[in-house]
């Protein structure tokens, strides 16, 4: 009897502390218990992981994820497209996370390693991700975690001068010229921090624009994530761009590009870079 | 316009140059809002508009589409190969791999202040890397003195240059963008500088390519054929594989790998009219800085404010306009 009641009780701790959640691709994926060992195969969701509280669980990471400093110390597992799959088995992870794109999903749940597909590209989809990763991980203060991060984008708006807000913005990711739309990640921190992009969401997040365009829209303010960005000085036409003329062009280090384009819980931060650079406290090289 | 009308080179050179001068006029109404003819509009920011962005882009965009169609055609001339196209002897992939390690280099480097890098920049990178390739190629084919051998040399090194530049990619994903951005061809940020450089060499590599057009029509007649009416093959083949080089070189690297101009504007030549090398040369030319320009500007057109890749629109009407030629002919 006292056996049949053990088991019984067994039977419910385990069943509280299953998880279920349904990830980017709608697939259920089933945890019988929160994950112990866990690879994750995204800078973003690194960060996530590490935020919520999980950074000790982290066995093994992918190359890119070079931050909190405690990831850059774990197994390197490969990139987007050539995730170790030998490796990532070998660690004997009891949950996977990878990016809705990577094509070692199909591999390794072949394999029977559990994986999830979770990949935020934008603030909302950030949020979502950020409660399942703390449903996940059994991460009570998951909630109380996001209201700060929140906040801080609150408070890295509210610091910028009024004068400053409605300031014209091009956001450069790559000298396509590829800018970061009013629907990227980036255009929605840009538009709560008060700057006003000059690339309409409509345009898909990060399109490839006429570089004429980016002339006549004449922008007060150039915002460069990409370090191999071609010298402006060298574009036709630009030297007449406001923001040019003045000097009103932040280059981004790479280690605050990385803030920038990762949709992660280093939102606040990237907020707070934009204000600098917006407020003219980042230091600014005009090439 | 109408293929069968003309038979005869001249009339198809009046033809193209005037094909050639409304597309420059709709190189200039065209911009990042579509078509906007500005000059209709006072005002001292359009004008600067249409003089510092769009007629540059045009003419360059017209310069580099012709230099492309007139190293195809010397290609095909040289290689007697119809399937010959100025991307031969490796130059191509020696420039994306040239712009792949000046970006990786850029990367490694802190952004501000790297001297000599920033010097080079991207065009003088591919340029360097095309004439490196094709120096290569010229190399393991031990000189010029074997067609086939050249051929083949050339295609290997394409293959190995293509591959570190693409394993150079993987290594570093950050430059993947540029690098799609090179090798999908770009006529966005041509200035006037560019159209300088690009104008000065395809005036030279015309002329000297038409000073030859005597051997390559006898070269048509294969080269023993060739060699006993009197022409020297060793130095004929050092000077149009250098004219080639040049030019293609010259090309890619101010607008990145345009796919299929050099390999299409020969063979529309000759759907239209069955010239001399003479009159072939400058007619591919002409064809392919139509090709190009066409492309460029319904790049900026179709998508605006967007573009599209305008290699993808070159191999789309140039493919198209091919096919078209051949299914109309009776065979």
């Amino acid at each position: 009897m006292i056996k049949w009641l053990c088991l019984l009780l067994c039977a419910f701790a385990l069943q509280a502390a299953a998880v279920q959640v349904v990830d980017d691709r709608g697939v259920a994926v089933d945890l019988p218990q929160p994950p112990r060992r866990i690879v994750s195969m995204l800078p973003s969701l690194t960060e996530l992981v590490c935020e919520l509280g999980g950074c000790e669980r982290l066995v093994g990471v992918d190359n890119y994820s070079n931050w909190p400093p405690a990831a850059q110390k774990l197994p390197r597992l490969g990139g987007l497209e050539d995730a170790n799959i030998e490796m990532i088995v070998a660690l004997k992870p009891d949950l996977v996370l990878l990016a809705y794109s990577s094509r070692a999903m199909a591999r390794l749940e072949s394999l029977g390693v559990k994986a999830m597909a979770l990949e935020p590209k934008t603030i909302a989809d950030l949020r979502r991700v950020w409660e399942q990763m703390g449903h996940v991980l059994g991460a009570s203060d998951a909630q109380r975690l996001w209201d700060r991060v929140d906040a801080g984008v609150t408070a890295a708006a509210r610091s910028l001068p009024v004068s400053l807000r409605g300031t014209t913005v091009y956001f450069e990711v790559n000298s396509g010229p590829y800018a970061a739309s009013e629907g990227s990640f980036i255009g929605e921190l840009l538009a709560r921090v008060g700057g006003a992009n000059i690339v309409p969401g409509n345009l898909g997040p990060f399109p490839k624009l006429n570089p004429e365009f980016v002339v006549r829209a004449d922008p007060q303010v150039i915002m460069i994530s990409d370090r191999n960005s071609q010298a402006l000085k060298d574009r036709p036409g630009w030297d007449r761009i406001r923001a040019v003329r003045t000097g009103r062009v932040c280059m981004f280090t790479p280690e605050q590009g990385d803030v920038l384009v990762r949709p992660g819980p280093r939102m606040a931060q990237a907020a707070r870079l934009m204000v600098d650079c917006l407020t003219g406290r980042l230091k600014e090289t005009a090439r | 316009m109408t293929v069968s009308a003309v038979r005869s080179p001249a009339p198809l050179a009046l033809m193209l140059l005037g094909v050639t001068a409304l597309l420059c006029a709709g190189g200039v109404a065209v911009g990042s809002l579509g078509w906007e003819p500005l000059w209709s509009r006072a005002g001292d920011a359009s004008a600067a508009i249409l003089w510092d962005i769009r007629l540059p882009r045009t003419l360059g965009a017209w310069f580099a589409g012709a230099l492309l169609g007139l190293a195809g055609a010397v290609a095909q001339g040289l290689f007697r190969n119809p399937l010959a196209d100025p991307y031969l002897l490796g130059s191509a992939t020696g420039a994306a791999l040239g712009v792949a390690v000046l970006l990786v280099l850029i990367g490694v480097a802190p952004a501000a202040g790297s001297g000599w890098i920033e010097g080079l920049g991207l065009t003088g990178a591919a340029f360097a890397g095309a004439v490196a390739a094709v120096l290569v190629t010229l190399g393991l084919a031990k000189g010029v003195q074997h067609t086939l051998r050249l051929l083949l040399a050339g295609v290997v090194v394409g293959m190995v240059f293509g591959a570190l530049a693409a394993l150079v990619m993987f290594w570093v994903p950050d430059i993947m963008r540029a690098m799609q951005a090179f090798l999908l061809g770009t006529t966005g940020f041509l200035g006037w500088a560019s159209v300088g450089l690009l104008a000065t060499l395809f005036a030279i590599s015309l002329a000297v390519a038409v000073a030859f057009s005597r051997a390559l029509d006898a070269l048509a007649l294969g080269e023993t054929t060739a060699a006993s009416l009197g022409i020297a093959l060793g130095p004929v083949r050092v000077v149009l594989i250098g004219v080639m080089a040049l030019a293609t070189g010259a090309a890619v690297a101010q607008v990145g790998l345009v796919a299929f101009i050099g390999l299409v504007a020969p063979h529309l030549v000759r759907a239209a009219v069955k010239p001399t090398h003479r009159w072939l040369l400058p007619l591919a030319a002409l064809t392919g800085g139509v090709l190009l320009l066409a492309a460029d500007v319904l790049a900026r057109w179709l998508l605006a404010p967007q573009e599209l890749p305008v290699g993808v629109l070159t191999a789309v009407l140039g493919g198209g306009y091919l096919l078209w030629l051949m299914h109309r002919r009776p065979s």
